[in-house]
Order: C-alpha cells, then structure tokens, then sequence
C-alpha cells in the first residue's frame, strides 16, 4: 500500500548530506508501473471468481429459499416439472464425505505423526515419497482403481461407499501434508521438557504434542472434506445418480450434488436448469460452511 | 532425597563427531555445581547425559559410566524415562505446555505418570508453586493459561514443574540467559532454597552467576573448533575463581578470551 503513496510523492529535494540523493525519475517510473501490474494482476485474477459466484447466485438463490429444497427428493419429478429439492443429494454428498473422514483421517493423522516423530531412514522416506504419488494421482484414476477393487475383483454393486473409498485415497494425502506441517510447528521444547518430566515418547505424543497442534490439525480435516465433497470423477465411475432419497451406503445407488448438477446439464428445460444452478450453489455453501468452521474452530482453539 | 552424581570416563558423541571427551567428576548431594566454560565447549550436551536426555537427539549417544549414588543410568537394565523421572531438567527458555493453565502446567509431570487423585495433585501443586516462589503471584489464577506469565514467572513455573515430580537431581541449562537481571534474582534466590534438598548442577554464560549461587564450579574447554569439549578443572567455587590451578581457568575468568 505504501508503495502507492510514495510513487505519487514528489521527488525529494536535494540533498543534504553527502550520499543522500532524491528518488531517482527511473525508479518512481518503474515503481509506478509495477503497482500498476501488480493491481491489475490482482483485479484480473478476481474476475473469474466474483464473475462465478454471481452467476450461480443469481441463477440459483430462488429455489434455495424453499423449503422443499431442503426437504425433499426429485422423485417423480420429470426435467419438465418445476418442483421437488436436493434433500437426497445433500445427504449422498454429507453421508460419503463423513464415511470418508472417518476412515481417513486416523490413518492420514496416524501417517503424520510417524513422519514427524518415529520416521527415520528409508522407511520414512519412502512412506513420504508415496504420499507424494498420492497428492498427484488425478481423481478418475482413484476412482478406476476402486473400480477395479469393488466392481471388478470383487463383483460388488456400485454404491456410495465405494465413493468413500475412492475419496479416502483422494483425502489422506491433503491430511497428512497438513498434520505434518501442524506437528512440525510445534516446538522441540515441548516434547523436550515432557521428556525431562520422565514422561514416556508415546505419552508426550498424545497429551502434548497433538493438543498443542490440534487446532491447526482439525482445520487441515475440514479444508481436505470441502476439497473431496467437490469432487465428481470417483460419483461418474462408482455413484450413479438416483432422484430418490437412499440412506444407505452399501445398498442400491446414492446421489450427491455434483451427480445432481449433472443429472440437470444438457436438459434444455427452464426447470431442470433452474435446479442445476441451485444445486451449484448448495455444493458451493456447504462447502464455504466446512472453511468457515474451519476457521472458527482454528481461532477458538488456537493455542495462545 | 538428594543423590550424588559420580561421572567417570565419559565421551559424548553427535553421530560420528565426539563433542565431549573423558569427563570424569563428582556432583556432591545438596550443592550447587556450576558449569561455565566458553560456547561450544560441551558442558550443555555434557549436562544432557545426566539424565539421557542427550540420547532424544538423533545420533547422540554416549561412552562411559555416569552413576547416580552407584547406579549406572547407561546400564542395559534402566530405562532412560525413569532416569528423566528422577532428574529433573529446567532448560534455557521457559517452555511451559501452552495448551495447560498454570495448575495443569505443573501438574503435568505427575498427572502424565498417572497420578489422578485431584487433592495429591493439588497439594503437589501448591507445595511446588511455593518451592518455585510464584505461588503468591498466582494463587489467585491457577487457571489462567501458563504461557500468559511474564518470562521470569513462566521460568519459575518450569522450576514447579520440575520440583513437582520430587525428582533426586535438577539440571539447570542456563536457566537466567533470557531473563532480565530481577527475575534472575529471584531464580538465583530460588536456587539457594532449594539446594536444601536437591543436587543441582547448572550451566551458565554469567560468570557472576556462578560464583553466586555454586558451591563448586567445573571450568570446560575446547582446544579448537571441531575438537572435542574437555574438563580443565573442578573445584570449589572460592578457589576456581580466586587461585585456579590451570592457566586456561584463569585466562577465561579473568575476561582474556572467550
């Protein structure tokens, strides 16, 4: 901001002591262009967002503010009829993404804390190396291979918690970068002083060294369940849409918003597009729901 | 309660590279011994092998005997979190457990080991508080978070913590470096106290420092960068800074180098 204010100043008068000189034509030039760029870098970049987030809002608020969108299914409703909500989705999309947390994160959390505290040697090293794969695999190929898994090898239906699975795969490698990074934080002194106490490693580990970094850790949970709750490739391999409320994970299909948000492309019809928009937009504040949690849970237990 | 500390033939490692070479010394029960010597000369990482805190480091391991009253705590039968539990450590900056109020601060060492009884914690609580000289300053507020205290108190409070698990031997690693001179009066106060009923052996920069609060003082040296921390003399505190025996001591005590 700073920056600004100087390049509008005009050049300091001539000096007094001797190596002290005014601000030079060239700099304040180039000081002036690059504010200029930088800004403008700044607004291009904000266009597409903001350009996003009015379209879906104007498009899709109106049917939001029903309270059968909340409440209800789409079934028995053609794309021709307006009516119905996004209660089936919602649930599909908050069932799968709490089925996939509670699988990956001990075992993402569990990861980290080996990297951190025990992982020495090649072991560790190559624990770290997979988890680097893992952050780079592109979803439709977890998705293929709980594919591969499930339906193939094992002859299994097509259900919501094969969407977990491949989700988890999808989630242990943001969980476990994050809870690395949390543990890190925390300072050597700590378990050091825990140590000095004739505490035992394992105990230091749990009664000290998580809670101090636990803030960080939950809020690292939450940002990798808004990440996987947007994702649609492992929905078009292992969950076909259903218009229908279904509350079990491993019996018949399960819907989710971004099957829902499908399920409405491509119908040229005034109501099946009005619940495309609104879908979008659901999926997009649930997911603005879990990072202001994670926030208001960074800041309220944040260690001070 | 006190315990004496008997070292013989030490040699302290980092991996491959040997910072501390053929230490042997005897800490007597109930004094203060004062370790001073020039940075890099090892008597931190020498104080660490007094209750294998030194072995948390990665590489760091240890030739030699130290034996607390005949014990060898590097035998293959004793296991090092017992050692920690019956010498306490305060360390160079106050380190209280953030996430704990100042109550479960210095009750952390004996709640972690299994002590639940809520009146034992809270007499442990209080007769440590008051061995530290804070419980005045926070009797009102043991529930308020350790690390809102000023430096000098979050000290004292690691002092509590440390007391609190009635350990035989305190090692002080410079405990006063980052406190300004009245919280250091107080800690040096502190000390004085307490050498009634346990060893203590602090290391300090402050020259003043030891000739203040050590009965006996241990002058390390290293020959050279990269070299190896030795023990150049030992004595009582009186005569290591009035009449010491090596010219090294001397020369360090005296303002000439280091």
């Amino acid at each position: 901001m700073s920056t600004v204010t100087s390049s509008t100043e005009p050049a300091a008068a001539p000096p007094v002591g001797a190596g002290l000189s005014g601000l030079s034509r060239g700099r304040s030039v180039t000081n002036s262009v690059m504010t200029v760029v930088v800004y403008g870098a700044f607004l291009l970049a904000l266009v597409p967002l903001a350009w996003i987030l009015w379209t879906v809002l104007s498009r899709g608020y109106s049917l939001l503010l029903d309270q059968n969108w909340w409440l209800t299914s789409q079934r028995g409703i053609t794309p021709r009829r307006v009516g119905g909500g996004a209660y089936h989705a919602i649930l599909g999309t908050l069932v799968q993404a709490a089925v996939c947390a509670l699988i990956a994160v001990p075992i993402a959390v569990f990861t980290a804390i080996y990297l951190v505290e025990y992982g020495r040697g090649k072991l560790a090293r190559a624990v770290s190396f997979m988890v680097d794969i893992l952050t780079g695999i592109p979803s439709i190929v977890a998705a293929l291979f709980i594919y591969a898994v499930w339906v193939t090898t094992f002859g299994l239906q097509r259900v919501g918690f094969a969407v977990s699975l491949a989700l988890v795969m999808l989630m242990i490698p943001v969980v476990v970068r994050s809870t690395e990074e949390m543990l890190k934080l925390v300072p050597n002194e700590l378990r050091e002083a825990s140590y000095a106490l004739g505490v035992p490693k394992w105990k230091t580990i749990a009664r000290i060294v998580i809670p101090t970094a636990l803030s960080g850790i939950i809020t690292g949970v939450l940002l990798g369940l808004a990440r996987v709750m947007g994702e649609t490739a492992p929905l078009l391999i292992l969950g076909p849409y259903s218009a229908s409320i279904n509350t079990s994970l491993v019996d018949g299909p399960m819907a989710a918003l971004p099957t829902m948000i499908k399920d409405n492309f491509g119908q040229a019809l005034q109501p099946a597009t009005d619940r495309l928009w609104a879908s979008a937009l659901t999926l997009i504040l649930l997911v603005l729901l879990l990072n202001g949690a994670g926030r208001v849970v960074a800041r309220f237990s944040a260690v001070r | 309660m006190a315990q004496r500390i008997d070292v013989k033939d030490l040699n302290v490692y980092y991996g491959a590279f040997k910072a501390v070479e053929d230490v042997s010394m005897s800490i007597e029960p109930r004094t203060v011994t004062a370790f001073i010597g020039p940075s890099g000369c090892g008597k931190s990482t020498f104080l660490r092998t007094l209750n294998r805190m030194h072995e948390v480091i990665a590489g760091g391991r240890v030739e030699g005997t130290v034996a607390l009253n005949g014990r060898d705590l590097y035998s293959k039968d004793i296991d090092p979190v017992a050692v920690r539990r019956t010498v306490g450590m305060v360390f160079q900056r106050p380190n209280p457990f953030p996430t704990m109020s100042i109550f479960d601060n210095v009750a952390a060492g004996l709640r972690l080991n299994g002590v639940k009884t809520k009146a034992v914690l809270a007499e442990a609580v209080e007769r440590s508080l008051k061995g530290a000289n804070l419980w005045n300053e926070v009797k009102d507020r043991l529930d308020k978070p350790g690390a809102g205290l000023s430096g000098g108190q979050q000290q004292r409070l690691c002092i509590a913590r440390a007391i609190a698990v009635e350990p035989q031997v305190l090692l002080m690693d410079e405990p006063c470096s980052a406190l300004d001179p009245i919280s250091t009066l107080a800690i040096e106060d502190l000390i004085d106290e307490i050498k009634q009923q346990y060893t203590i052996v602090i290391v300090t920069h402050n020259m003043q420092q030891a000739a203040r609060v050590s009965d006996r003082t241990a002058f390390f040296n290293l020959a050279a960068t990269g070299k190896p921390g030795r023990l150049i003399e030992m004595g009582d505190t009186a005569k290591i800074f009035s009449n010491p025996t090596e010219k090294a001591t001397e020369d360090y005590i005296s303002g000439r180098f280091g």
